[in-house]
């Protein structure tokens, strides 16, 4: 049987040779969690399941950076490693992986440019073709006046999901359950979920947005945005069928160990890998 | 020494990496010579089963007279599904033919890629597999092996269906599962790989 992936996420600020994983809100308040390749380490060894590590500057001059982050934490690392930020070509892609990495995510560049989600897959396979949809949702009054977006129903009323780009800053009015299907189509392996109602708040995971996405598609999603404690994790494998979920800040500074995370599920009869 | 075959399919580092972990000392190549030479010789591969197999057609005979001669060969992945006759995911191009069956896509009524780590049901005791019943390894995969000699079947996993986790004949072993990003579970197959005699 398939077991829950528990997925650390590491943003990465490539502005220095090694590299710093940062946590921080919006931006703000940035406060260093220690160097991508230890911390990378240190969640290998306790269990971590598969390791996203962000560039949160995404710029094209740090991609030399990222490689050799990448090609540094392989050496000790024996989980999949997904890389993201950054990621515009197909070049990147096998760049990428030939540092060590086993799939790449991208946004941004796949909404300004869907073909390279085929280009891709062509060239390095549909599971190294991670897509990052970043929703935000919109709540609508009737939901009949929207026919050209996916309605979904929460506890907090009717609302449809938009794609964020540019780590969210920017909005695109594109409808997340078309996109994440038009992805799928194009060749797409997986998908990793972003809440940005969610992100950074330690409210739980969008459990609205996660099941109607995962739902909606035949291939692997990954949750994201919003996950505090072991309990919130809990709920989004109970109340969605999805296989993995994403955390960052929460396995930083040792606040809930990867262990202690699965622990936490095995005793709520989950499988998770020991 | 332990020769992984460069025929352009991706990530050849991680194996590699696998392989100097536990102390070994691997080589990368695409050398004819070297490949000729190897005492144990590793197909990686990620992609689609036609193209690898149009790129490891400079190899084949090499990779059949290793084989032919009895020494430890390990494919993983990709590597596993060309040992088979043919696949349905590139119709009409033959694969190595060493396991007598063919590669399936898997069936729709769950999630593909099946992606994660699934626990590995061992049918039969092998000197690669050892110690490793009920472990956890890493699995990412769209098409899956079905051979028609069941006895070479050594492991399975449970995905809806039992799906073919390893194969071995002799002294080659193939597995559909990733070894080097198993873990610790997983260096120990690539260990017990280059413990077996030459």
């Amino acid at each position: 049987m398939l077991t829950k992936r528990i997925v650390p996420c590491l943003d990465c600020d490539l502005n220095v040779p090694e590299g710093r994983v940062v946590k921080g809100i919006e931006f703000k308040q940035i406060k260093y969690a220690g160097e991508p390749a230890e911390l990378a380490k240190k969640y290998y060894i306790d269990g971590a399941d598969e390791i996203v590590f962000l560039d949160i500057t995404a710029s094209h001059e740090r991609r030399g950076t990222m490689k050799h982050v990448i090609e540094k934490v392989t050496e000790e690392v024996f989980v999949p490693i997904c890389v993201g930020g950054g990621i515009r070509k197909v070049e990147d892609y096998v760049n990428m992986l030939n540092s060590g990495a086993d799939k790449c995510s991208t946004n941004t560049a796949a909404i300004h440019n869907p073909d390279l989600i085929n280009e891709a897959s062509e060239v390095v396979g549909s599971q190294a073709c991670v897509i990052g949809i970043d929703a935000k949702a919109r709540f609508v009054e009737n939901p009949k006046e929207h026919t050209d977006k996916n309605i979904v129903e929460t506890k907090d009323g009717y609302c449809w999901f938009d794609c964020s780009i540019y780590g969210g800053r920017e909005f695109t009015g594109i409808d997340a359950i078309s996109w994440a299907i038009e992805c799928q189509e194009r060749g797409a392996g997986e998908i990793l979920l972003t809440s940005m109602d969610r992100d950074g708040t330690k409210d739980g995971y969008d459990i609205a947005l996660t099941k109607a996405i995962n739902d909606a598609v035949d291939i692997p999603v990954i949750a994201s945005g919003g996950g505090g404690n072991p309990e919130d994790i809990y709920q989004v494998f109970k109340q969605t069928d999805v296989n993995a979920a994403l955390a960052a800040s929460i396995f930083h500074f040792n606040e809930y160990p990867v262990h202690v995370v699965k622990d936490y599920l095995k005793g709520k009869k989950l499988n998770v890998r020991i | 020494m332990v020769t992984i075959i460069d025929y352009g399919s991706g990530n050849l580092k991680s194996i590699s990496n696998g392989f100097s972990k536990i102390g070994s000392n691997p080589i990368i190549t695409n050398d004819l010579e070297k490949i000729a030479n190897a005492d144990f010789l590793v197909l990686p591969g990620v992609g689609a089963f036609g193209r690898a197999m149009d790129n490891i057609e400079p190899f084949k005979h090499l990779i059949l007279e290793h084989i032919n001669n009895d020494k430890p060969f390990l494919g993983v992945c990709l590597g596993l599904q060309v040992l088979l006759s043919e696949s349905e995911e590139s119709p009409g191009i033959k694969g190595l033919d060493i396991f007598k069956g063919n590669v399936q896509k898997l069936p729709d009524t769950r999630k593909v890629p099946h992606m994660g780590w699934n626990q590995l049901n061992i049918i039969k005791n092998t000197s690669l597999l050892n110690e490793a019943q009920n472990k956890s390894f890493y699995f990412v995969h769209s098409y899956h092996a079905v051979v028609e000699d069941e006895n070479t079947i050594v492991g399975t996993c449970d995905y809806g269906i039992d799906i073919t986790a390893a194969l071995n004949i002799n002294n080659v072993f193939a597995t559909q599962f990733h070894p080097e990003k198993s873990g610790v579970q997983g260096l120990k197959i690539l260990k017990n790989f280059i413990s077996l005699k030459q």
